[in-house]
């Protein structure tokens, strides 16, 4: 890079733009995204997938970036998010000059301070070691969330007021667009920030020591040590993120800090694919959108959601990023045209297959769960039928066997043309 | 006092047993095949469920024996057509896939068994006092769990250490490699563990449901106990299972019965108390609500300490 620009100094905008180009282009999402999506759940909806970007990004620091897989992250963003809160009731309280949009660093702090106390009990092994530490860790907040009622809340939880925070230029952040505008701003600098520690000496020892911690050792490095450093500077950007949710839901209760939130940014940053950086922010905000508008279709949406990560986990280890990269080598070579007629006859068995699966989910929902109050008479589609018939079972059990057996027929014939286009 | 003590001792060896019901089928898996099975105790949910749902139909007896292998038939196809495609993919991925595995089943479970918790009643030939000690009377249902999982137990031991299978499988807790160089069908033996190791949870399961509550949060609440006590006795080793399954069960079990905090504690001293403000709850616990946290203390500990367990030999 650096010898083009010498030997061709004409192509320096071009380059600069090859550079910052996709960050200008975001920071111009961002910014225009609230004029589109005008609706508040809209804004609501964006505003969460803001902070759920940065906290699966943080978490991707650990899993994908350095191979470590915790089932425990929420502690850290959890943590935060309680600092901030009470920091948020505290500054109200005493009239301390501090306005609100450097909260979310009072969060990172106490993410920080955390990572250092439980990463350096729990980064000295690597593997199923570390997994079941993080697993016994994110237990054991989770728990005392529910007993230390002073600090947590109890169930209820913590609630504060951001507009009763020190006003700067007239910014009370009462609407939910200024809310929105700040999360806007933090998620883009922390992604800049995540961004720009991948490419640091450190983060590439992390890539080293996830890939083979021996060779790392033989060059001179200390695992642990590299671990240690990612583990804290991951829980600083969880508790970043746990400060923006504080922010946003003026509330922080035990559920935030529970496993159960471990599990979702677990399945954020994978559905998205761990093995590039921008997978993570790809999973959190596709996975954001599905909860908010599947919970509004279907009731069995968690359903839909636990069988999307097991697809993804059976067929696509790569999650929704390495799909994507897998074609880039066939796009560049002009050879992805070639596939496309191939995709085209395989998408038939599998519209036919995830359409039966759909009505055999929500057929048996229906009779499950809605039937005894709503009576049987349902509708899918646009076709009305009944749950308790057996015309919609029949032909839900015929869509997805013809689906799933034409598919491994035809599976081949697509791998093959695939291998071909990518000679 | 001493009626606490006899209780609380009887509770905790049957609670213990109970969680060795379904930590010798994850160990045994574990040491196997190398996956940590995140769905493990939703295989006990199942075996809960379809016990309830069984002996409304049937009755309780055929249920027992149904539910297992009803259970243990689901787990062999989820070894042969979900973790067997996945394991391509590395363990990682594995345990993901059992992680997602867990969340689907609480789902089902959920949508054909509601949120609530079912009404799963002991048999009503169980459905009287055993004996009365110090005026209280100790259920006969719990004497008969008591009974059916110290005769798993006996069975297992008798299997695993005296037939042909038991051995092949003992060495391949140790030698996985060599089994299979040794010219075993260690993909089908893969798949009997898993069944039979769900089918063991499902027992559990079946037993457990009229004494213990049936819910679809039962699997959530107990799998991390599971893997503390796997974890605790050490990956690969069925006597430290059985140890920290007695150790966790006697433990949870006396530490409900105890109503005494750190301030009672600081107090009886003659001392005051040091912290105040939002910290000040610390003095107020009790030991009763540290109960349900000690286990993942002694986790954290272990491995921190000695991270092959109390008994193990390997780390991962």
């Amino acid at each position: 890079m650096a010898i083009t620009t010498m030997t061709k100094p004409a192509s320096l905008p071009l380059d600069l733009a090859k550079r910052y180009g996709i960050w200008i282009l975001a920071a111009a999402v961002m910014i225009v995204l609230p004029k589109i999506f005008t609706s508040g759940a809209a804004l609501t909806t964006m505003c969460l997938m803001g902070i759920m970007i940065v906290f699966s990004l943080s978490y991707n620091m650990l899993l994908g970036q350095t191979g470590m897989l915790s089932f425990g992250h929420a502690v850290y963003y959890g943590l935060g998010g309680f600092l901030a809160v009470h920091a948020m009731n505290t500054i109200a309280a005493d009239r301390l000059p501090i306005p609100l949009p450097l909260l979310p660093l009072a969060g990172g702090a106490m993410g920080l301070l955390f990572g250092i106390i439980f990463g350096a009990v729990s980064t000295r092994r690597a593997g199923t070691v570390f997994a079941m530490i993080s697993l016994g860790l994110g237990e054991l907040i989770a728990s005392l969330s529910l007993i230390l009622r002073g600090f947590f809340g109890g169930e209820e939880g913590i609630t504060a007021n951001r507009t009763k925070m020190l006003t700067l230029f007239g910014v009370r952040f009462g609407p939910q667009i200024e809310v929105y505008y700040l999360i806007a701003a933090w998620c883009f600098v922390c992604i800049i920030a995540m961004f720009a520690f991948t490419r640091t000496p450190l983060g590439r020892m992390c890539n080293a020591v996830r890939e083979n911690p021996e060779r790392a050792e033989f060059v001179g490095y200390s695992t642990q040590m590299v671990r240690f450093i990612a583990f804290c500077i991951a829980g600083f950007f969880a508790g970043i993120a746990g400060g923006l949710a504080a922010i946003n839901f003026e509330l922080m209760n035990a559920v935030n800090i529970s496993g159960a939130q471990s599990g979702v940014v677990l399945l954020m940053a994978y559905i998205g694919g761990v093995g590039h950086f921008f997978g993570p922010i790809m999973g959190a905000v596709l996975v954001t959108l599905l909860q908010v508008m599947l919970s509004d279709i279907t009731g069995a949406w968690m359903l839909y959601f636990g069988l999307i990560f097991i697809m993804m986990v059976m067929f696509a280890p790569g999650g929704m990023a390495g799909l994507i990269m897998l074609h880039l080598p066939l796009w560049q070579r002009g050879t992805l045209l070639r596939v496309l007629p191939h995709y085209a006859v395989m998408a038939v068995p599998c519209a036919m297959g995830l359409a039966g699966l759909v009505l055999l989910i929500e057929a048996a929902h229906h009779q499950l769960v809605k039937a005894a109050s709503d009576g049987p008479a349902m509708k899918l589609a646009g076709f009305a039928f009944a749950s308790n018939a057996a015309p919609p079972w029949i032909v839900a059990a015929a869509l997805l066997g013809a689906g799933l057996w034409l598919g491994r027929r035809w599976a081949p014939r697509l791998t093959a043309a695939f291998a071909e286009a990518a000679r | 006092m001493l009626e606490l003590v006899i209780f609380s001792t009887l509770n905790g060896v049957l609670y213990g047993m109970l969680l060795f019901l379904l930590a010798s089928g994850l160990t045994l898996i574990f040491s196997m095949m190398g996956v940590l099975n995140f769905a493990h105790a939703s295989f006990y949910m199942l075996g809960a469920y379809f016990g309830f749902q069984l002996s409304q139909w049937l009755n309780f007896w055929t249920a027992l024996i149904v539910a297992p292998v009803l259970v243990g038939l689901i787990g062999a196809g989820v070894e042969r057509w979900g973790l067997r495609t996945v394991h391509k993919w590395g363990h990682v991925a594995e345990l993901l896939f059992t992680f997602g595995l867990a969340f689907v089943i609480e789902e089902l479970v959920q949508m054909v068994w509601g949120k609530l918790p079912v009404d799963y009643r002991v048999p009503p030939l169980l459905d009287f006092p055993a004996f009365e000690l110090f005026g209280t009377t100790y259920p006969a249902f719990r004497m008969f769990m008591l009974l059916i999982s110290v005769a798993i137990f006996l069975v297992l031991l008798m299997v695993l250490t005296r037939s042909r299978i038991g051995l092949i499988i003992q060495a391949a807790l140790s030698h996985p490699n060599m089994v299979a160089m040794l010219g075993h069908n260690v993909p089908k033996v893969f798949m009997l563990v898993f069944g039979c190791g769900c089918g063991l949870a499902a027992i559990a399961g079946v037993i457990a449901g009229p004494a213990l509550v049936t819910q679809p949060s039962m699997a959530h609440v107990l799998g991390p106990i599971l893997f503390v006590v796997v974890v605790f006795g050490g990956l690969g080793s069925l006597p430290g299972a059985f140890i920290a399954s007695l150790l966790i069960g006697l433990i949870q079990t006396f530490a409900i019965a105890i109503n005494y905090s750190l301030g009672d504690a600081l107090a009886s001293l003659g001392m005051a108390r040091p912290l105040q403000g939002v910290l000040s709850d610390l003095w107020q616990v009790t030991v009763a609500q540290i109960g349900p946290v000690v286990p993942y203390l002694m986790l954290v500990l272990i491995l921190v300490f000695r991270p092959t367990g109390l008994m193990g030999t390997r780390e991962s």
